[in-house]
């Protein structure tokens, strides 16, 4: 199984998804976080998707489950880098992953984070 | 019958031609329509005289082409059809006398409104074509993705939205946000001329999907009784800003982005 890095750049974890997501990688994604956080006592968090092209509504759940993970170690999720086909699809299913806030790109998702501490 | 046609062609195709040219209204020179309706009865009298598959595909091609011409320099229907038709008049006017030609008349009676029957066909195609052509055109005209300033992108709508509308819009202007890397959009629907549940659904799935993106969205240019009409309707916008016009969505997006403009 493919396993995704988790980066810390300061006070911030930086998570980019370049595989295609199997639902164990995601479910150990999720623990890998969970407990980062508590070891790095982050205040943020990035989850790139750029690379990803194709989401269903399991991704999407997946997405608003870590914002909700996050958010008890007091820490704030920024979702970047989305692709417009991406975007439709998830209003298409009716996700609007609220709770999780998104940027254009991992600079603007730094700089939003940066900008609430 | 075919063989009728071949030593009378010189009388046939004059009065042909005379019929035809009466509902020509001056669109097509004399000899512009002789010629074209020469090549059309050589092929007639050819398919007629002998069962030969090439000529027969030839003449319904070269009708093909006769309607297409036909439709796009806006004949009407009738006009296309009488083109075809009319050469059973001008043959019957020949042999009205002779009674003996009746039943071979009958079979190429047939076999022009067979003819007739295709050059009808491909008329309608044509035209079918061209309003298609015309749509696409339409909907690639209408969608333009304006900057308005670095960061700030205007999307004017015009005309009604439907889901293929919406589709494209939101295609195009998630494309330009990301292109322009711009994190506010201005929608601007002043030339939108009705707004009801079904559009109002597709301006917030717009918005929804340029928030996952991580852009602000703005939804300006909402004429009076559109207003009425939103309120009346129930129609709720939620959290998203609304502005009267233009200008006031500007200065919010210029607000939002931690912009001032003030006198020079």
């Amino acid at each position: 199984m493919e396993r995704v890095p988790i980066l810390k750049i300061g006070q911030t974890l930086f998570v980019s998804i370049q595989i295609d997501l199997q639902d164990q990688s995601v479910v150990q994604l999720q623990e890998d976080l969970a407990e980062e956080l508590v070891a790095t006592r982050a205040t943020g968090v990035i989850i790139d998707i750029t690379a990803v092209e194709i989401v269903d509504s399991f991704i999407g759940r997946m997405l608003a489950t870590i914002g909700s993970i996050s958010r008890l170690f007091d820490a704030e999720t920024v979702l970047v880098g989305m692709r417009p086909a991406v975007a439709i699809t998830l209003v298409e299913l009716g996700l609007s992953l609220e709770g999780v806030r998104t940027a254009l790109n991992a600079e603007l998702g730094l700089r939003m984070l940066n900008g609430r501490s | 019958m075919a063989d009728f046609m071949q030593t009378n062609q010189a009388k046939v195709l004059d009065r042909w031609c005379e019929v035809v040219s009466a509902t020509m209204r001056g669109r097509m020179s004399q000899d512009e329509l002789r010629s074209e309706l020469a090549d059309l009865y050589g092929l007639v009298v050819g398919a007629m005289s002998g069962a030969n598959e090439t000529v027969a595909g030839e003449l319904r091609a070269a009708l093909v082409a006769l309607s297409r011409s036909r439709a796009r320099s806006g004949f009407s229907p009738s006009e296309t059809a009488l083109a075809v038709f009319s050469l059973k008049d001008a043959v019957y006017e020949l042999i009205a006398d002779a009674a003996e030609m009746a039943p071979e008349y009958l079979t190429f009676s047939r076999l022009i409104d067979d003819l007739g029957l295709h050059t009808f066909e491909a008329y309608a195609e044509t035209r079918e074509q061209i309003i298609k052509q015309q749509a696409e055109t339409m909907l690639e005209l209408s969608t333009p993705v304006v900057q308005l300033w670095d960061g700030i992108i205007a999307v004017p709508l015009v005309g009604t939205l439907d889901s293929a509308r919406t589709q494209l819009v939101m295609e195009k202007m998630l494309d330009s946000l990301l292109s322009t890397g711009s994190s506010h959009a201005v929608i601007d629907i002043t030339g939108v001329p009705t707004v009801d549940t079904e559009v109002a659904q597709h301006l917030l799935k717009t918005v929804m999907a340029a928030r996952l993106l991580g852009a602000q969205c703005t939804i300006c240019g909402i004429r009076p009784q559109i207003a009425h009409t939103i309120v009346s309707l129930g129609i709720e916008f939620g959290d998203i800003a609304t502005k009267a016009t233009l200008a006031d969505a500007l200065a919010h997006a210029l607000r939002s982005a931690g912009l001032k403009v003030g006198p020079a």
